[in-house]
């Protein structure tokens, strides 16, 4: 059953459009506002889902933009001074070119790692919340699982972006710093949420239902939701397809041709200076394989956030047409990202800015639907708070 | 609920558990030694190329390709599970809007939940002595996962229709 009905075409589209939307607003369905009561764990983990997705991909796209190419110069001229060290047989030079060379790389792997787990963490808590009607707990037993699942994924890429930064200062251990103590801490939180929402689930499923269990989502088959449901399976089919054929066609290749272009670094001659080619070919290697591996890797994860986001309609309190306009902007972005990564190797920073745009694209989408949900449940508040 | 969504509900949180439990474990124990042996030996490499020793310089930088070929394969497993697993439970919710019969929706779901465990537990094989199976339960499984979403996708269209 759809929620809110499509709105009328023709001259008066503006004022039919205001029309529906306090139309809607008076009529806030009660069998889906039963699914997403005041501060129950569903509304917990939409918010602190949404929240989470919508940081980690702002947070990429401030990386790809200040940080990441600037980085990988960096490392570029570590490497190039690690080249010029062995030919001019400097071993002192070398291990301090690689000291600055790790912390480059270290600096880099933490902060595509904050970037991956806080927008996982979000995609679970979403996850989770589309399943509470079968998990059999007792509303504040659920309540409890969903502040540790959200607080595990605020905490997690936390303590991985801190990892660079704090090092091992005052770590009694010998490999692992207190930022990395924080990060698992953290990931052991999200286990203990999980396993405690499975058991919820065998509950459910032995028939032991403890307290009240909440309705299931509305089943609606409105275009907002068949949109999003068929426009995200294919791009996951289509990350899938392309991932498959990286891992066939060029990841041996790119693992084996590291290891060429390493070994003739290591047995330049003195007089046969191949520095500058030799890291150049390493550096555009690496860049290979990076717009690869971001191409598959988003492509799936904005695909499955359609998919999440097509049960999450309901709750998105705006009119049609502006529902329909974020899901174009959403799947628009989603497409130009990864195929413009995919170009950054042919055409340059132009793709590259292109593609962050279509990461902002994704980004605003989302915060658009994030205050449509904000909408419904202050609306949905407010009506109960003034009910007799 | 019936059986399609609860093979993918159910077989979806046991794999993001199992890839959580695997991610932990890996970080805790495997992943700082690791990484600290593939830049040492990569450092490693190029001083001993410094001072001209050449055979002990191949011997580290080869050491390098074997544990970073390793390293990347243990964090494909771990985020593959996961990430399948997401997918299971997401599709586990709205596969009634599959428009196939119940058994074809079954078996749609049971091919899915396959490929979505042996296409990474191929992947990790192929870091032990795994050889030509490993490949091929990495080749088949994805293949799976690729027949399963063309199919789902079918259904959602057909839904559309």
């Amino acid at each position: 059953m759809a929620v809110w009905e499509p709105p009328p075409s023709g001259p008066t589209v503006r004022s039919s459009t205001v029309a529906q939307t306090r139309q809607a607003a008076g009529a806030v369905s009660s069998s889906v506002a039963a699914t997403f009561s005041t501060m129950s764990a569903r509304r917990l983990l939409v918010f602190g889902g949404i929240a989470l997705i919508a940081s980690g991909m702002l947070f990429g796209d401030i990386f790809a933009i200040f940080i990441l190419h600037q980085n990988a110069g960096r490392t570029g001229a570590a490497l190039l001074a690690a080249v010029q060290a062995v030919q001019a047989r400097n071993p002192a030079a070398v291990k301090e070119a690689f000291g600055h060379m790790g912390e480059f790389l270290e600096d880099r792997g933490t902060k595509v790692d904050t970037h991956v787990h806080m927008i996982d963490a979000g995609y679970l808590a979403l996850l989770l919340a589309l399943i509470q009607p079968y998990v059999a707990l007792s509303a504040s037993r659920k309540k409890l699982l969903a502040k540790v699942l959200i607080t595990g994924g605020v905490l997690l890429p936390v303590g991985i972006f801190l990892i660079h930064y704090v090092g091992l200062a005052h770590s009694p251990f010998a490999a692992i710093g207190w930022a990395s103590v924080l990060a698992d801490s953290a990931g052991g939180l999200l286990i203990i949420a999980l396993i405690g929402e499975g058991w919820g689930l065998w509950n459910y499923f032995r028939s032991r239902r403890v307290g009240t269990t909440e309705p299931e989502l509305p089943q609606d088959h409105t275009w907002e939701r068949r949109t999003l449901l068929a426009g995200g399976t294919v791009l996951v089919l289509l990350g899938f397809l392309h991932g498959a054929w990286y891992a066939g066609a060029n990841l041996y290749e790119h693992e084996n041709r590291e290891m060429v272009i390493l070994k003739a670094m290591l047995d330049q001659g003195p007089g046969h200076d191949i520095s500058v080619a030799s890291v150049n070919a390493y550096g555009g290697l690496q860049a290979e394989k990076a717009v690869e591996v971001a191409a598959h890797s988003h492509v799936i994860e904005f695909g499955l956030l359609a998919i999440l986001l097509s049960f999450l309609q309901p709750y998105v309190f705006l009119s049609d047409r502006w529902k329909r306009r974020w899901i174009y902007l959403l799947l628009t972005g989603s497409v130009i990202l990864p195929i413009f990564v995919l170009l950054e190797i042919k055409i340059g920073l132009l793709a590259g800015g292109i593609a962050d745009a279509g990461g902002l694209m994704v980004i605003i989408a989302l915060i658009g639907m994030l205050v449509g949900v904000l909408r419904y449940s202050g609306r949905l508040d407010a009506e109960i708070g003034s009910a007799p | 609920m019936n059986g399609a969504r609860k093979l993918l509900v159910f077989g979806g949180i046991a794999l993001a558990t199992l890839g959580m439990l695997y991610g932990l474990y890996y970080a805790v124990f495997v992943e700082h030694q690791t990484l600290g042996r593939m830049g040492g030996s990569l450092a490693t490499a190029f001083t001993e190329a410094a001072e001209r020793r050449l055979p002990e310089a191949h011997t580290a930088i080869d050491m390098y390709g074997a544990t970073k070929f390793d390293y990347v394969r243990q964090v494909d497993v771990h985020s593959h599970w996961i990430g399948l697993a997401m997918l299971m439970i997401a599709l586990g919710v709205v596969f009634d809007d599959v428009a196939f019969g119940e058994r074809i929706r079954f078996g749609i779901a049971l091919v899915l939940l396959i490929g979505s465990v042996i296409f990474p537990l191929g992947v990790i094989l192929q870091t032990t002595d795994g050889g030509m199976l490993a490949s091929a339960l990495a080749i088949v499984g994805s293949a799976l996962i690729i027949v399963a979403l063309a199919a789902v996708a079918v259904g959602f269209a057909r839904t559309s229709a």
